[in-house]
């Protein structure tokens, strides 16, 4: 045991951030992050399997046979992805709507069913939820950091539980690209490189 | 007759999976910086997606809904998938070799492709019926063979160019597929 907890937790943020780091689980990165909300609530919808699925699979990981790992792995997320599903639609239903089908995807986002495998099914509990919390807030801070670069440029606003701050003058026109398709993938793109300037090397 | 053009049409360009619709982005970036693996994802994804988009809606319309086990969808869906992926495997394998060498890794990749389970909730979300979602499941696997190959052959080509080094690799990638993605954002409207 090399790592403490904290640094398992501290990990995700920096040094492992999926989306940026391992580009993983781009798809709700793309086609959720039109508004900082969306970003927030779609991180912490993905978190939560995270961590549950952290969770089960290292308390199983003793009686999951290896050659049908991945199989089980699978159920374990889609259950959790469906408790996700359905408490949102009672609690959250605006919420659910506009991000759509981007909720029972979790099931296939690679970051998840990625760390059932590469750490959790090798990891204590403890160390396997810390992952799993800090894996999953570094998600959700990637959303939200490109839900505010292209809310803020593209309708220049930002959306905090449904009240729009706009952030620029009446004469600012929106910059309407940023919340379409080809702006997402441009942005991506260059906030990666940004990473790569402030990162190591 | 014209019904089904139309669909193919906007599933194909319009709506394109990748580039519209944001789905099974790991594969675009992933297997796109050969021509040769790409072509191979998009005959894998064709094949399966087809046969996974009239499972799952049969799946849906004869045994969840007549039950009213809706809620079940993702987690059936998804054994559906794997399982399927599983089977075509093992079936190409034994009696089609050739084509099985020709997909090789990319069959078991797919399970996990968000695009295939995506165009399965798409045929529910949007009420096709059997046949509509036949066509919309080709079509759909279709464009993203389009977005695919044509990303591909730009890729090869920025190897060969000169990138700063912090955008290199994926970072470039990402920008060359916003910029493909504009000129698909041109067809939109047009169905």
């Amino acid at each position: 045991m090399a790592k403490s907890i904290v640094q398992e937790f501290t990990k995700g943020l920096w040094a492992e951030i999926a989306p940026f780091r391992l580009v993983l689980g781009l798809c709700p990165v793309l086609a959720v992050t039109k508004s900082v909300e969306n970003g927030i609530g779609m991180g912490l919808a993905t978190t939560f399997v995270l961590v549950c699925s952290n969770l089960l699979v290292s308390a199983l990981r003793k009686n999951i046979p290896q050659k049908v790992r991945i199989a089980c792995f699978i159920i374990v997320i889609a259950t959790f992805v469906t408790i996700v599903e359905l408490v949102m639609q009672a609690y959250a239903y605006p919420l659910f709507q506009k991000l759509g089908i981007f909720i029972p995807l979790i099931v296939v986002n690679c970051i998840v069913l990625g760390r059932a495998e590469a750490f959790a099914y090798k990891n204590s509990v403890v160390a396997s939820v810390a992952d799993g919390l800090g894996i999953g807030m570094g998600f959700t801070l990637s959303l939200a950091a490109l839900g505010a670069v292209r809310e803020s440029l593209g309708v220049g606003t930002l959306t905090f539980w449904e009240t729009p701050i706009t952030l620029f003058g009446p004469s600012f026109q929106p910059f309407s690209f940023m919340v379409e398709a080809p702006g997402a993938f441009i942005c991506l793109g260059l906030m990666l490189c940004g990473m790569n300037l402030l990162g190591k090397k | 007759m014209a019904d089904y053009l139309v669909l193919a049409i906007s599933c194909i360009f319009v709506n394109n999976i990748l580039l519209a619709q944001y789905l099974g982005n790991c594969p675009f970036l992933g297997t796109s910086k050969k021509m040769e693996t790409a072509i191979g994802m998009s005959m894998a994804v064709i094949f399966v997606l087809v046969m996974a988009g009239v499972i799952t809606w049969l799946t849906d319309t004869h045994i969840l809904k007549p039950f009213g086990l809706e809620y079940l969808r993702t987690i059936s869906f998804i054994l559906v998938i794997a399982s399927l992926v599983q089977f075509v495997e093992m079936f190409l394998k034994k009696s089609i070799p050739a084509l099985y060498a020709g997909l090789g890794i990319f069959l078991p990749l797919i399970t996990t492709n968000c695009a295939v389970m995506g165009v399965c909730l798409i045929n529910i979300k949007e009420e096709y019926d059997f046949l509509s979602a036949l066509v919309a499941s080709f079509s759909y696997a279709v464009g993203f063979g389009v977005a695919l190959i044509i990303f591909a052959g730009l890729r090869e080509r920025i190897l060969l160019a000169r990138v700063p080094r912090p955008l290199q690799d994926t970072s470039i990638g990402l920008v060359t597929a916003g910029i493909i993605a504009l000129a698909f954002f041109a067809f939109k409207g047009m169905v």
